[in-house]
């Protein structure tokens, strides 16, 4: 008889959702799907606000990375301007985004996803979790607590606040980086390299013990999607849009953000409200992108950092042409957090972050913006419409989250095959599930611009859709 | 003129003839809540959150129009005048979609300030705004009525001290709205001579300069009450 298994809630990602997974006649898995529960309406409720308050309300998305909204909504505003930001507030943009990939990428691999690969997939839930961490590992754990206080630092430092600073605006930035900001950062750097330093080669060694997730945990070809610089270096902020296949060939490259339209569709299904965004040209489903750190990796050409750029080159060896699979997300992220402190690092001897010419002044020069920036978990759009007056007439937001949806589906179906043999639900398969859900660090609130808290909740399901086994973990 | 005495939460203050209670709480020290008051203009007796008690009378009053009198009992602090204080306060919030997260006067507005003061850490009735369309087609200034509280400071200021009158009431009850002259768009407003003094009025973030983004909203008050003196004694006048 076949069957339907549902995971529901699904624990320390950020949001809410359930799993369901279906099962044939013979008691394989035929499907599973990643059901997001959570339902918001920023795209509604913009309408009508003046384009200016866009970025302190779009920051509301996310309490995990507001800096990724307020970034890309007041590019967006730019573009509604038709100006060219000042030099030193783009620098200051980019440092606060520097920062934000800090905090978000060591939340996600020392908060979220370390008791999994520390601690063992298999090991009590109930201590499975940061506390157990600090537990098994407290110099580890505090370390990476203090990472993630280093990017927050950052943030507040420049913004006045750790989460929604109203700091970054349509046409630059409201304030510049203060002496003593700057020695504090500069100070911080040492400890925070070490520890970045110090998770990579921890994380590599534990490579060799999770032979069996590189090869379930979402490892199939799917076009990987990112921002790169001119010369196809790692970017984060602005550049243009490039596609690679999972041979590594570039697909399309140097695509404006301005003509996401022509490479992103976004399909809608019935049973969640996370839209499935696929690259156009190949159609819906076969269109499935990664964005994201793995993403980003196997898009550029290189990341522009000397640590990191040898690391890449360890990361390369992983994959033919691209890596192919999600577990590397974690590696990637690591690297990510390496590239972003030694460019902050870069910064701390650029005098123009004191500058106070930090905001260009306009009216309404065009009608239409769209904005766009490497969020942690991957390429944020946001896209206005205003009226001649500023008023917003239409938003159209594309989340990373959403983005790696097909691919989450696709992830949740490879661990189930491996895992779900029968009727029943086995502790080991849940707790496989939820760690391959992880890795993408999936952020819900955002994806559906929605609300909530996060927990595991799993079902499985017969083919005429009869409940057969379910999982809850709160 | 003759002066007046009376006593205010016990203590005996002395006023002119004309004064309100609230200006003379306000010149002996004691404050009384306000939000339609702004100094230099005439009050209205809008937003209800002076209220006194005056000894013999059962209902309360509103400070800001109520006329001193000799050997008058007011009291400014008590547990009714709170309560109502309270509710007056929830019922404004509830009329309308104040949310200061994201408001441009987020941090400098008076009605945020009242909920800080008066301990308003929710609001126990249910919303009942409805969507109000912003108007920017000021070439400087916008309009929220979504954050008006109707105090109506705009249209006093812009009456009395500019002497434009560009700024009225439409409405009652819940569909009340300020209007620029004939219910035109502001930016169609003929009379607006764009001095802004309404803007540097508002108690809230429904009057803001444009561009303004999350909290940029400050306004300078004293530069209304500068311009009135400046007007009533003639200062500029040799």
């Amino acid at each position: 008889m076949a069957q339907k298994i549902v995971i529901d809630p699904v624990t320390r990602i950020e949001g809410h959702a359930k799993i369901s997974i279906h099962l044939d006649d013979a008691g394989n898995v035929a499907e599973a799907r990643f059901h997001v529960t959570e339902f918001r309406g920023f795209e509604r409720f913009c309408e009508g606000r003046p384009f200016w308050e866009m970025a302190g309300i779009t920051a509301r998305v996310c309490g995990i990375c507001p800096v990724s909204h307020l970034l890309a909504s007041a590019k967006a505003g730019d573009r509604i301007l038709a100006i060219n930001i000042p030099p030193a507030a783009e620098k200051l943009r980019r440092l606060m985004n520097l920062g934000q990939i800090v905090q978000s990428h060591a939340l996600s691999f020392f908060h979220l996803s370390a008791p999994d690969l520390l601690l063992g997939m298999d090991s009590s839930p109930a201590t499975r979790n940061v506390f157990g961490l600090i537990a098994a590992e407290p110099a580890f754990a505090r370390s990476g607590i203090r990472l993630r206080q280093f990017g927050q630092e950052i943030i507040e430092l420049l913004g006045g606040a750790k989460i929604h600073p109203a700091w970054s605006v349509p046409g630059g930035v409201r304030s510049s980086l203060t002496e003593p900001a700057r020695q504090r950062i500069r100070q911080w750097l040492p400890e925070a390299r070490a520890t970045a330093i110090d998770a990579l080669s921890r994380f590599k060694k534990l490579l060799r013990n999770h032979k069996a997730e590189t090869q379930i945990f979402g490892n199939f070809p799917t076009l990987f999607m990112g921002l790169v610089g001119p010369d196809g270096t790692w970017e984060h902020y602005d550049g243009n849009l490039r596609f690679v296949d999972s041979g590594g060939n570039i697909i399309a490259d140097q695509v404006a953000p301005s003509r996401y339209r022509e490479f992103i569709g976004e399909a809608v299904e019935p049973w969640t409200y996370l839209k499935s965004p696929y690259y156009r040209p190949l159609g819906y489903p076969e269109g499935i992108y990664r964005v994201g750190p793995l993403a980003r990796l196997n898009v550029c050409t290189s990341l522009g950092t000397p640590l990191a750029d040898l690391e890449l080159s360890h990361f390369r060896e992983l994959g033919n042409g691209a890596v192919t699979s999600s577990f590397y997300y974690h590696y990637a992220r690591l690297i990510e957090i390496l590239t972003a402190l030694e460019r902050i690092e870069m910064f701390m001897d650029d005098p123009e972050l004191s500058s106070d010419r930090l905001r260009a002044d306009a009216g309404i020069n065009s009608l239409e913006g769209v904005g766009v920036s490497e969020a942690p978990r991957g390429t944020l759009f946001h896209h206005y419409q205003v009226d001649a007056n500023g008023l917003i007439q239409k938003v159209n937001l594309i989340i990373a989250t959403g983005q790696n949806n097909l691919a989450m589906n696709r992830t949740v179906a490879q661990i189930a095959r491996h895992y779900v043999h029968g009727p029943k639900i086995q502790e080991g398969m849940l707790n496989r599930i939820e760690a391959g859900i992880r890795a993408f660090d999936p952020c819900l609130s955002c994806s559906t611009h929605a609300a909530g808290q996060w927990p595991l909740q799993v079902q499985l399901l017969g083919p005429d859709g009869s409940l057969l086994d379910e999982a809850v973990r709160a | 003129m003759a002066a007046k005495t009376l006593t205010i939460d016990g203590r005996l203050v002395g006023a002119h003839e004309n004064q309100t209670v609230l200006e003379a709480a306000s010149e002996a020290g004691i404050k009384i809540p306000t939000l339609c008051h702004l100094d230099g203009i005439a009050d209205a007796g809008a937003c209800r959150l002076c209220l006194v008690e005056v000894a013999g009378s059962p209902r309360l009053h509103p400070a800001c129009v109520l006329k001193v009198a000799e050997g008058m009992e007011i009291k400014t602090q008590s547990e009714r005048l709170r309560k109502y204080r309270r509710l007056l306060l929830e019922l404004l919030f509830a009329e309308r979609n104040h949310v200061c997260a994201v408001c441009v006067a987020n941090g400098h507005c008076e009605l945020q300030d009242l909920a800080m003061d008066l301990g308003m850490d929710h609001v126990r009735y249910q919303y009942r705004f409805q969507p109000f369309a912003v108007d920017v087609t000021h070439r400087l200034f916008g309009l929220d009525h979504n954050r008006c509280v109707l105090c109506t400071r705009c249209v006093r200021v812009c009456s009395e001290v500019e002497g434009a009158h560009t700024w009225d009431m439409e409405g009652r009850g819940a569909k009340a709205r300020v209007i620029t002259d004939l219910k035109q768009p502001w930016g169609e407003a003929d009379s607006c001579t764009s001095c802004g003094k309404c803007v540097h009025g508002c108690p809230t973030g429904a009057l803001f300069f444009q561009g303004s983004t999350v909290g940029e909203m400050e306004r300078d008050r004293t530069r209304l009450e500068f311009i009135v003196t400046a007007r009533e004694k003639k200062q500029w006048i040799a």
